[in-house]
């Protein structure tokens, strides 16, 4: 006989506010199988969980329904409770009363009547429970870190330093992401390479870390503690076991137009190329769409020069697999593509430019050699236009919804620096509003206006224009309330910024979830911040949401702290939600196999008995317990129901769905 | 017809005298002419029943999965339609290839003697195809019938050619495919949704739970079928409801959805004629629409639209929006 006990939470006001707590306790009582039922003020707190564990008990409880918040909240903390109170922990179920029912309805009549609907729901499930137990996986102790850019150079340097074995994987061919293009950092305006080589040069002298620099993850299986991952490292048709990074190539390679992506494409790089003077590693690479031996098989000139012999025409992808027991994403970001913003001119001017081509102009190691030189005639700029949010907070469809974060603080980084340096320079800034929250932002951007002088202007631009050779930038002035017309020798685009896209495709391979955005979710906005809900994956940088090198840092070495308190532990509990099938009514058609994400199913012939004695050889499935994750993809799948989901049968959610349906 | 039928009888005797195969399916001559039936046969006396005729528009694939359990290979010959089936057999697992020996024939359309005998004609003695034209011999004299007008509606809009590896093949003549398979699925399409549902609730209140079409069925070949199953809380479902019929019709659909191969079966055999080919075939269109153009069967190994995630893949809420490509 079932044994049912029912507590029902308040939440404070959460869900009393708009449930009428005390009615659904009382008319959950007379439900079939329910031999108590409670409400109070905080479930989760230490009292309620006393109450819950006496109840159990006290009344021999067989299983329990908690109607309260979302089981991501507290299902864990309450199946503890049960436990201690000597109840299998999966005889709890979840009735979430709060954001499933008070916090969307306003109705209170109408709140309490779905609330009772929930709770019975639960209860029809918990009665098709089974006690299940968790087994255990063992742990990987290395990590693989997505991204070579600060946020990975940061995880990678801190999980290493506590001794894991660490794989950085970079799609480009050297590590240092964005960070090494920008001249100077905000709020100290310390020189970026400054700060960020020695990072790269720790990473590449670290003994824990491998840096797989020209690489890309090709697929990934397996579950947190057990992650099995092939990595594509990519023909840089350089061996690098022999590069000594001496350049003699680039000097000789008669392949000389290539666009420099390194310098946003300002100027050119030959063939075979290094992407700039610190890279890591300091290796060259070939450009196969751009190398004349390798496009029409005559020239060879590299190889001939090359003292070392480390040219290899020949070189293919290679792959390799390796195990890693957590993951870092650090994918970072791109400046949007502004083609979509006809009126700011950007392909029509050579001298309506980004933001980060800004910083590549001004950088000592960048097309001018640092000096401030417009594309156009290479003509000192004598009025610069800056405008802000290109593409940030944008609802027109054109660009991003949100702010960018970053562009007002680079943005009076750039109006201080100019002035600093060409102080006959005229500098004006376009805004929406100037947002600086940070430790010695505001007083950096306030710097920019009351010393350096730069002229700020409240108000969107609403085109900009050639004339007589000057840009002419026709805006808005709200605090004047005028319409002003800026003669521009220069004119600067703050470009919102946006995931980088091969994140898709990272996300996909390791099931992270992704918002409209492209940016990776976090398992809770506020508590758990670095975590991808996908066990074992963890989130830092840009991937996750805009934000500057200070928080990218911050957030990089908090993942690095839960990669390493993950590590450390030898042995992880397993969820024992997993698919199990029944042999008997299994087709062996292999449709469960072919939609497992994570290859937990294979297939064995077993001998069946059949009437009079005889028997026959079938095909079937079989689940591999400890690699399932339990997503259910196999059992919707499965033509016969011959495979159920332990914990979340057919039957169960069947019986959900029939209580919902009973009004 | 006759010339194939005569190739092929020669084949099954070759292969059953010299061992090669132990048994043969085939279709068996009936009551009459026009109602012959699959059938196995293991010597070449029994052979004497073999016929191949207009009326052979049983598809013999999912004979196969028992069949090819047996000792020795069996031979099977399969229409071009039938072929389809058989390879979604193989890919499933459910028929051991090894162990077949697949004879591909020709097949111009089969007729269906229903559709003969509404025209009012009885006694028929002897039916004659001469291109698009059917004479019909009875008691009562000579009819000549349009062809499209009297062939299986799983006939009308074939578009089907041999897709099976390895096969030998008996052709005589190549019939032209030059029709629009999805006709009469946008015609259903074009319906309001008040006049669909009343389409299919008038067809399928037709349905007498026989199980016909889910016993010929080449992809209902589950070694327990979830009607059959009281555990699935699907058997009940079904019957619990007056309207009981559309259930188990729509469920049917779904769970062969992306494996049907369109072999029209379902339909042929019905004996209420609910015309159930066609909501398979819009499972096919839209799965065609939304994944890019897939045909069950056309091979036997590869993956399949339903069952395997690509990046391209449209998404759920866009299908439900409206904004599928």
């Amino acid at each position: 006989m079932q044994r049912i006990g029912v507590f029902i939470c308040w939440c404070g006001s959460n869900i009393a506010a708009t449930v009428d707590v005390v009615k659904v306790a009382e008319v959950i009582k007379n439900e079939p199988g329910v031999v108590y039922s409670a409400n109070y003020q905080y479930m989760c707190s230490e009292n309620g969980q006393q109450l819950i564990k006496q109840a159990i008990k006290e009344h021999n409880l067989t299983g329990i329904v908690i109607g309260a918040c979302s089981p991501r909240m507290h299902e864990a903390t309450f199946r503890k409770a049960a436990e201690e109170a000597g109840l299998n922990p999966y005889m709890v179920e979840i009735a979430n009363i709060r954001e499933h029912c008070s916090w969307i309805h306003k109705d209170m009549d109408e709140a309490t009547e779905k609330a009772v609907i929930l709770v019975r729901t639960a209860i029809a499930k918990v009665k098709l429970n089974a006690p299940l137990t968790a087994g255990e996986s063992p742990v990987v102790k290395r990590a693989l870190v997505i991204g070579g850019g600060i946020a990975g150079i940061q995880a990678a340097l801190d999980i290493a330093d506590a001794g894991f074995e660490v794989d950085i994987v970079e799609k480009n061919a050297t590590i240092g992401g964005r960070m090494a293009q920008l001249d100077k950092t905000f709020p100290t305006l310390d020189c970026s390479a400054c700060i960020l080589t020695p990072k790269m040069v720790d990473c590449a002298q670290h003994e824990k870390i491998d840096i797989l620099s020209y690489s890309e993850v090709e697929d990934v299986k397996g579950f947190v503690g057990n992650f099995n991952v092939k990595i594509r490292r990519k023909a840089r048709f350089v061996d690098e076991t022999k590069c000594t990074g001496c350049k003699i190539c680039m000097e000789k390679c008669p392949s000389k137009k290539g666009l420099n992506a390194f310098n946003m494409n300002l100027n050119t790089r030959p063939a075979i190329y290094i992407p700039f003077a610190q890279a890591i590693p300091n290796v060259a690479v070939i450009d196969p769409e751009q190398c004349i031996k390798l496009k029409t098989g005559k020239c060879g000139i590299c190889q001939k020069f090359c003292g070392v012999g480390a040219i290899d025409y020949e070189q293919k992808d290679t792959f390799i697999e390796r195990q890693y027991g957590a993951i870092v994403v650090a994918t970072g970001f791109k400046p949007i593509s502004v083609d979509a913003f006809n009126e700011y001119g950007y392909n029509d001017n050579k001298d309506v430019i980004t933001s980060l081509e800004l910083e590549r102009l001004m950088n000592a190691a960048g097309p001018t050699n640092g000096v401030l030189l417009r594309p156009s005639d290479g003509e000192h700029p004598k009025v610069i236009t800056f405008i802000q949010c290109v593409g940030s907070r944008d609802t027109s469809g054109c660009g991003k919804p949100y702010c960018s974060k970053i562009c007002c603080m680079y943005t009076a980084k750039h109006a201080m620096l100019i002035r600093e340096k060409y102080p006959d320079t005229e500098v004006h800034v376009f805004y929406i509003d100037v947002r600086t929250p940070g430790k010695n932002y505001d007083e950096f951007f306030r710097r920019a206006v009351e010393q350096y002088g730069v002229d700020y202007i409240k108000g969107m631009v609403g085109k900009v224009y050639n004339e007589n050779g000057k840009l002419m930038v026709q805006g808005s002035n709200l605090i004047d309330n005028e319409q002003v017309t800026i003669e521009s020798d220069l004119v600067v685009l703050a470009a919102a910024i946006e995931p980088e896209p091969s994140v898709r495709k990272v996300a996909t391979l390791l099931t992270a979830s992704i918002d409209t955005n492209n940016f990776l979710t976090e398992s809770h906005a506020k508590l758990r911040p670095v975590e991808s809900p996908t066990a074992g994956v963890y989130l830092a940088g840009v991937c996750q949401g805009p934000k500057d090198i200070p928080e990218t840092v911050s957030q990089a070495s908090a993942c690095a702290a839960k990669v390493i308190g993950l590590l450390v532990k030898d042995k992880l509990k397993t969820n024992p939600c997993v698919a199990i099938p029944n042999e008997t009514m299994c087709n062996g058609c292999s449709q469960c196999a072919n939609v497992c994400a994570y290859g937990a199913i294979t297939y064995v012939d077993k001998e069946f008995r059949l009437g009079g004695g005889k028997t026959e050889i079938r095909r079937v499935a079989s689940v591999n317990p400890a690699v399932c994750q339990g997503c259910g993809a196999c059992t919707v799948t499965c033509p016969s129901g011959a495979m159920d989901l332990k914990g979340f049968s057919s039957k169960q959610i069947m019986s959900e769905v029939e209580a919902i349906c009973k009004m | 017809m006759k010339e194939v039928e005569l190739k092929m009888l020669e084949r099954a005797k070759a292969l059953l005298e010299s061992g090669e195969v132990a048994r043969v399916i085939g279709w068996k001559k009936g009551e009459f002419f026009y109602d012959p039936s699959p059938a196995s046969f293991e010597t070449v006396e029994e052979l004497d029943g073999f016929v191949y005729n207009w009326f052979c528009g049983a598809n013999l694939s999912k004979y196969l999965i028992e069949m090819s359990k047996k000792e020795g290979k069996t031979a099977v010959f399969l229409k071009p339609c039938d072929t389809y089936s058989f390879n979604q057999l193989v890919k499933e697992h459910r028929i051991k290839r090894e162990n077949v020996y697949v004879i591909a024939v020709e097949c111009l359309g089969k007729l269906d003697i229903e559709k003969i005998k509404a025209k009012g004609i009885s006694l028929i003695e002897n039916v004659e195809v001469v291109d698009k034209e059917v004479k019909v011999t009875s008691a009562y004299g000579v009819d000549t019938l349009a062809k499209p007008e009297v062939v299986l509606s799983k006939c009308a809009a074939c578009t089907k050619t041999h897709q099976v590896k390895d096969e030998e093949i008996i052709l005589h003549e190549t019939p032209a495919r030059d029709v629009d398979r999805f006709e009469e699925v946008k015609k259903l399409e074009a319906m309001t949704e008040e006049e669909r549902f009343a389409f299919w609730r008038e067809q399928l209140s037709k349905c007498i739970r026989c199980n016909a079409c889910r016993n010929v069925c080449p992809a209902c070949s589950c070694v327990k079928c979830v009607f059959d199953n009281p555990n699935s809380g699907i058997a009940a479902k079904a019957n619990d409801d007056k309207f009981e019929e559309q259930l188990f019709h729509i469920i049917r659909a779904f769970h062969v959805a992306g494996r049907c191969t369109d072999c029209g079966e379902c339909s042929r055999v019905c004996p209420q004629n609910i015309p159930l080919h066609l909501l398979n075939r819009k499972f096919i269109k839209d799965i065609d629409n939304l994944y890019g153009e897939y045909q069950a069967g056309e091979t036997d190994e590869g993956k399949t639209p339903l069952t395997s995630y690509t990046e391209g893949d449209t998404e759920p809420n866009d299908v439900f929006n409206g904004e599928a490509k």
